[in-house]
């Protein structure tokens, strides 16, 4: 049974078997899109969005969306494009110990910089603490903000977001 | 009755229903040059659009990454820019196969009005479910708590369960939790969650445990919902004895379906198709969206339970072929939109999800067929 289908969320094997899911090697890239779209959904924002024609979804638009992380360049926009809320970038190199994840957050209150926060993973579960580096927003992100929160890099696999304030 | 108020009583084209389906017809059927009118009984236009907060899906033509208020605000300027007499507070309380249609304006005036044509784009209602205690105050429909969150900005209660996985029970769920409402569960009868993925994925982050193969037991409460019993259900739905598990929460919120308003349909006359995955009876129509009486066309919920994105597209398609049986176009232009409209319809009908709504379209369509677009 799927996952996705009973918990709501997807597990990192159904993150894995998709398309647009980094592989290892993917993340020690650098910055990058980490696209969590695993079921054919008539959407095709991400590509229609992306600057540099990274992502690619094609016809017909139920398509699951690849991206070609070499021109990828963690710009953010298709963070805030997806309507499903369901890319976030992950810079796990972003210092020695620490990854940063940059997430697209739609809830009120906003942390503000510096905050220290809870990280948690796909099911809500409290992962670990960790630091918001940046809060961007622009009227081209149509409200949603992007948060850049570092946290120890060995979560990276796990960390989805931040718990609610 | 009323004919004081001195208003128009002959139109052109009569739309009843201001939602995305209605208002998408009324601009295609105006700018052709119909003199329409467009009628809602609630006090503003928009229908579901305005309480849509969340981006939509699809691609750039049906305004993808778009926020449904933003989309519903687009189609205003434009009935605004074509002139388009929109009647508010306005009830349709019957209309017959030659066009009368008997309204009532503000629950006091009552009036006659004609239509050369008529689309219905009344939408539809929230489905319900009994279960003990369910007329405690705090039982709600899913779209009736998104109402008064997103338009009335009432936060209807603190801590809510939500009955149904579809897409309104879990984009619902979300935007109670933006609103500062907690979702202490989701609850779902079939084995399998019913939305897209992607939004159940974002509740799930937030916290929001789902149960499948649960159903709602009994409300507690004595003055209103206090707590919520739900219970496991066996492969034939029946309770599993033992299994109770008892949440606190002040609010039920019930997304089990929708059922088309075809109560204008059956009145004039049409013929209706079972197809319970479309909401239940809904009319047979082409791919024009006409029913089998003739100068009356449906678009939207109405016509099978879908999506604001279909909906806007079905407008258009039926403001199209009412703009060409009036002869305000041509067959080349309007076979041209139309085949663009069906084009961009294919592409939101596709998919794992798209597919079954498109099989049971094709099964309205199969009924409807043999009544080809041509000039009466």
């Amino acid at each position: 049974m799927s996952c996705l289908k009973k918990c709501g969320a997807p597990s990192i094997e159904e993150l894995r078997a998709s398309p647009g899911f980094p592989t290892e090697e993917d993340y020690k890239t650098g910055n990058i899109a980490v696209i969590e779209c695993i079921e054919q959904i008539p959407c095709n924002p991400c590509e229609t969005s992306c600057p540099r024609g990274a992502i690619n979804v094609g016809n017909p638009i139920t398509n699951l969306p690849t991206i070609d992380l070499s021109k990828c360049t963690g710009c953010g926009i298709c963070v805030v494009k997806c309507p499903g809320i369901a890319i976030h970038l992950m810079d796990i190199n972003y210092n020695e110990d620490s990854a940063m994840i940059t997430i697209p957050y739609e809830y009120l209150p906003l942390p503000q910089a510096n905050d220290t926060v809870t990280l948690v993973d796909r099911m809500g579960k409290e992962v670990c603490e960790g630091k918001v580096e940046k809060i961007l927003s622009s009227k081209a992100y149509d409200l949603t903000k992007l948060i850049k929160v570092s946290f120890d890099k060995k979560y990276y696999e796990e960390i989805i977001s931040i718990k609610r304030i | 009755m009323g004919e004081a108020s001195g208003k128009m009583n002959n139109y052109d084209v009569v739309i009843v229903g201001a939602g995305p389906a209605g208002l998408a017809a009324s601009i295609e059927a105006a700018g052709a040059g119909a003199r329409v009118l467009l009628i809602d009984e609630n006090n503003k236009p928009g229908g579901q659009l305005f309480k849509q907060i969340h981006k939509f899906f699809g691609s750039r033509e049906h305004k993808a990454g778009t926020r449904g208020i933003n989309i519903g605000t687009e189609l205003l300027d434009d009935t605004e820019k074509l002139n388009i007499e929109v009647m508010l507070n306005t009830e349709v309380c019957g209309l017959t196969p030659d066009k009368k249609i008997w309204i009532i304006e503000n629950k006091e005036i009552s009036r006659e009005i004609t239509a050369g044509k008529i689309i219905i784009a009344t939408g539809a209602y929230e489905n319900s479910v009994q279960f003990d205690g369910w007329e405690l105050p705090g039982v709600m429909g899913a779209g009736a708590a998104q109402t008064m969150i997103n338009l009335n900005r009432v936060l209807p209660g603190h801590k809510v369960l939500m009955l149904g996985s579809g897409n309104v029970g879990v984009i619902v769920s979300y935007q109670l939790m933006q609103a500062g409402a907690e979702v202490a569960a989701i609850v779902e009868a079939a084995p399998t969650l019913g939305g897209y993925g992607v939004h159940t994925a974002k509740v799930a982050r937030a916290g929001v445990p789902f149960y499948t193969s649960h159903t709602i037991k009994r409300a507690h409460g004595k003055n209103r919902v206090e707590r919520v019993e739900i219970v496991q259900l066996d492969s034939n739905w029946k309770e599993i004895e033992g299994t109770e598990k008892i949440f606190d929460a002040d609010t039920i919120c019930l997304a089990v379906g929708l059922t088309p308003m075809v109560e204008l349909i059956w009145l004039a006359g049409c013929k209706f198709t079972f197809i319970g995955s479309m909401g239940g009876y809904v009319p047979v129509h082409d791919r024009y969206m006409r029913t089998t009486v003739d100068g009356i066309y449906v678009a939207g919920d109405v016509a099978g339970i879908e999506e604001a994105s279909t909906a806007m597209e079905e407008g258009r398609l039926a403001g199209i072929s009412v703009a060409y049986d009036l002869n305000l176009i041509d067959d080349a232009q309007a076979e041209k939109r139309i085949e663009e409209i069906w084009t961009k319809l294919d592409s939101l009908r596709c998919g794992q999800f798209g597919e079954k709504r498109k099989t049971a379209k094709d099964r309205i369509l199969e009924e409807g067929e043999g009544m080809i677009l041509c000039h009466a």
